[in-house]
């Protein structure tokens, strides 16, 4: 069985029925409201609307991104899966799958976003995708790993955040810090570094995702 | 017998000469520290906030040793001592934020303001609890020994950016930031040799404790299993 098939096979039972993308949709609006609403009239600086942003995001991954490996404990597949396929196909195929959700959700909430914020306004678009691309790529990765944790564990839905919120702050608190750079200048030359960073944690994350996976699957 | 009382001797010094030594514009006396630019007296806290601070790591450190080791055996011995060095750890996490928090007031006039450093502490405490509530999450022991390591990993592949990588790009308040220009980087600290004596002395103190501390936790933790087992 290869991660392709996997993806496949989680596509084909996700647009069946619909439990991530519907949940997902519906927490993102409310998310969003929830801040139009608590803003009021209020004017919001450009930065705050920036961070802002990541907040709706990593809500949003929080809720949709858990259900990867606890979907297949719930539904009693663990097993099957185990005799049929490797570890790291396992995992390749449920990341496929949760980089895909990944990138879907935040291009949606984006779009929301920069319509109905006026204050979010970004100068420097280029910089702001590759941070964009870098950061769901990491969120995606760490994620899926993190829920393929909580699926063996008790009291699920309030560990995952516990557990991902510490992993995902590096990430997060460089992605802020880009997105206020996008906001505020034009200029490349002094974001190397954050980007470096967002690279780095990819990569770190992604290795030790592949090598620690085996054991968290195997019973 | 003899070591704990070295450590006792050690501890004992450190503590009277980082307190009692007193901080003079031009050092004469071996027992004189030398004024350093905008810390001023608040710079004597370096022989016990920084300690407890490297002591953290150095936990967190042998937690993830301890981690692999149990991944690659499936001792639960090395679970149990990973899990004892996690404890120990917090315990310093918190001593090291509340240090800090004290001297930020008298040095930086508030007691938190998301300095680098701040967010980095911040971060290593809530790892601590997150690893807490996930152990308390899983029954089964062999799987809660797994999980945990697992995470305590995946945790400390993140410390290096929250402790060398973002403190010194980011603008803090923090001696050693990346733009401090009165006590410079950690490195060339201006300490003159006997603070330096000190404040090493502190730090090997401060270890030795640690892994008494360490010790005397597995020990017990292993003891309490044993009797578990045996009266069910």
């Amino acid at each position: 069985m290869s991660a392709y098939a996997l993806f496949k096979k989680d596509l084909a039972s996700e647009l069946r029925t619909r439990y991530a993308i519907n949940s997902l949709v519906m927490f993102i609006v409310v998310t969003i409201s929830v801040i139009l609403f608590s803003i009021g009239n209020e004017k919001i600086s450009d930065f705050l609307s920036g961070g802002l942003f990541w907040v709706v995001i990593f809500f949003s991954a929080m809720s949709g991104l858990s259900r990867a490996f606890v979907s297949e404990e719930e539904r009693g597949t663990t097993l099957t899966l185990q005799l049929i396929a490797s570890p790291t196909t396992i995992f390749s195929g449920k990341l496929l799958f949760n980089l895909i959700l990944v990138f879907a959700m935040n291009i949606v909430i984006a779009a929301l976003y920069s319509t109905l914020f006026e204050a979010f306004v970004i100068k420097n678009v280029s910089l702001f995708l590759y941070a964009f691309i870098l950061g769901n790529i990491g969120i995606a990765i760490a994620s899926t790993l993190i829920a393929s944790i909580i699926a063996k564990a008790s009291s699920k839905g309030t560990l995952y955040p516990v557990l991902s919120f510490p992993i995902l702050l590096p990430l997060m608190l460089t992605l802020i810090d880009l997105t206020k750079q996008a906001m505020d200048t034009t200029t490349f030359s002094s974001s190397y570094v954050e980007l470096a960073i967002l690279g780095c944690y990819d990569v770190v994350m992604i290795a030790a995702s592949f090598m620690l996976f085996d054991f968290i699957w195997k019973d | 017998m003899i070591w704990k009382i070295v450590l006792f001797l050690l501890l004992a010094f450190v503590s009277v000469a980082g307190i009692a030594f007193p901080i003079v514009v031009k050092p004469e006396h071996w027992y004189e520290f030398p004024m350093i630019m905008g810390l001023g007296e608040n710079a004597k806290i370096i022989f016990f906030h920084v300690p407890t601070a490297w002591l953290t790591v150095i936990a967190f450190f042998m937690s993830t040793v301890y981690s692999v080791k149990y991944l690659r055996n499936k001792d639960l011995v090395d679970d149990i001592k990973a899990h004892s060095a996690a404890q120990i750890g917090m315990v310093f996490c918190i001593l090291a934020t509340i240090t800090g928090a004290v001297w930020a007031k008298f040095a930086w006039g508030s007691y938190w303001s998301w300095d680098p450093r701040q967010t980095s502490i911040f971060a290593l405490l809530l790892i601590y609890g997150a690893l807490f509530a996930l152990r308390s999450a899983v029954e089964v022991e062999e799987k809660r020994a797994a999980l945990s390591a697992v995470y305590s990993i995946i945790a400390f592949v993140t410390v290096p950016f929250f402790i060398f990588i973002m403190p010194r790009i980011m603008r803090g308040l923090h001696p050693g930031s990346a733009d401090d220009t009165n006590a410079g980087t950690v490195v060339n600290f201006k300490m003159n040799g006997n603070m330096l004596l000190i404040f090493f002395l502190s730090l090997i103190g401060f270890t030795i404790l640690y892994y008494w501390m360490w010790y005397v936790g597995y020990k017990s933790m292993l003891y309490k299993e044993k009797l578990n087992k045996q009266y069910h």
